[in-house]
């Protein structure tokens, strides 16, 4: 059961399903705001590691035509396109949460989730 | 006590699910689908050799023109939310960096400027492309900001910046409607010899304008949380 075979995809993904895991007990765990968005872009990361996994192809090569990769098997450019697309947003929510916990430090001079009981319902 | 029982479980069982997709996952050894045919026939159609940026910039160029709007609302959200109020308008003046840091980025800023510009220009032949070589000429910006506290970049400069190659962008799509086969099609000019400067059509085009508007963009938001 406990039994991975180990090629390089299931290398790549089982770390990617690590540090999503460690990216959610990150976001559940800690009271203040940048700690949550750290967790938050750990999860990120893990996703995107595991999309890559999922496009490897056994002994492939990066998807660029050149002298050196004559003939030899590519991997699947599709995932490597999306994940091009998943960082660059994942880079827009974290300066929009960033910019919300500048925002919550100037009106509430903490960082902690705590003090915002308000909105709590 | 009782919430942090409930978050364990919760992982717990997401554990549980990831662990199941883990444990019965094999790596492909073969290519399907669209993405067979990308392979064998996306240089010959296209042109470029860096079959991610034909994905990225044709096969799935709306995609990419969405992204280009998230990441724009995104920057246009956060400088909403870090706007100065008018009364608090005091220039915060910190102390100037030492004179190595500032030898340094007069050294150092056209070279990584240059970096960023060859990434993005080079995006269909190596890897890299337009958001790469944006996220690098914005990092010069950074290294600036960082060396001379005191000094701002021009915001409207930068808003121009964005604003044109964004709407150029567009421009391009469409004239892609008109001449070749579809919006973004890249086809419009020529596709050139392959792997050479001068290639695949719109796509290095395109890529210096995406370069230009993340660059510009991240700068102008890096700025603001400096504010």
């Amino acid at each position: 059961m406990f039994e991975f075979n180990l090629p390089l995809a299931n290398i790549v993904l089982v770390t990617g399903f690590l540090l999503i895991l460690s990216g959610l007990w990150a976001m559940f765990i800690h009271k203040n705001i940048i700690r949550m968005i750290i967790g938050f872009s750990l999860m990120d990361t893990g996703i995107h590691m595991i999309m890559v996994a999922l496009g490897y192809i056994t002994g492939g090569t990066a998807p660029i035509f050149d002298d050196a990769v004559d003939g030899m098997q590519m991997v699947d450019p599709v995932p490597s396109a999306l994940v091009l697309t998943a960082i660059v947003i994942g880079l827009g929510v974290t300066a929009v949460m960033l910019s919300y916990a500048v925002k919550i430090h100037q009106a509430k001079n903490s960082l902690s989730i705590d003090d915002c009981a308000e909105q709590k319902w | 006590m009782l919430k942090r029982l409930f978050m364990l479980i919760a992982l717990v069982l997401i554990a549980i699910l990831f662990f199941d997709v883990a444990s019965n996952f094999t790596e492909r050894s073969e290519l399907s689908g669209i993405s067979q045919y990308y392979v064998e026939q996306g240089a010959e159609e296209l042109g470029a050799a860096n079959l991610v940026t034909s994905v990225v910039v044709t096969y799935r160029g709306l995609d990419t023109l969405g992204e280009v709007t998230v990441l724009f609302i995104s920057a246009a959200g956060a400088s909403l939310l870090l706007r100065r109020r008018r009364n608090t308008n005091k220039k915060l003046v910190v102390e100037e960096s030492s004179e190595i840091v500032q030898t340094t980025l007069s050294i150092m800023f056209p070279i990584i400027m240059l970096f960023g510009v060859y990434i993005f220009i080079n995006g269909h032949l190596t890897p890299g492309g337009g958001f790469q070589g944006g996220a690098v000429v914005a990092s010069a910006l950074l290294f600036f900001m960082l060396a001379r506290p005191n000094d701002s970049i021009s915001h409207k400069l930068l808003m121009k910046i964005e604003s044109l190659s964004g709407f150029t962008y567009v421009v391009l799509g469409v004239l892609g409607v008109i001449l070749a086969g579809g919006f973004l099609d890249n086809r419009v000019l020529g596709l050139g010899e392959f792997g050479s400067l001068f290639s695949a059509g719109l796509i290095p085009l395109i890529y210096i304008l995406v370069g230009l508007k993340v660059g510009s963009e991240l700068g102008s938001l890096l700025q603001k949380f400096r504010e």
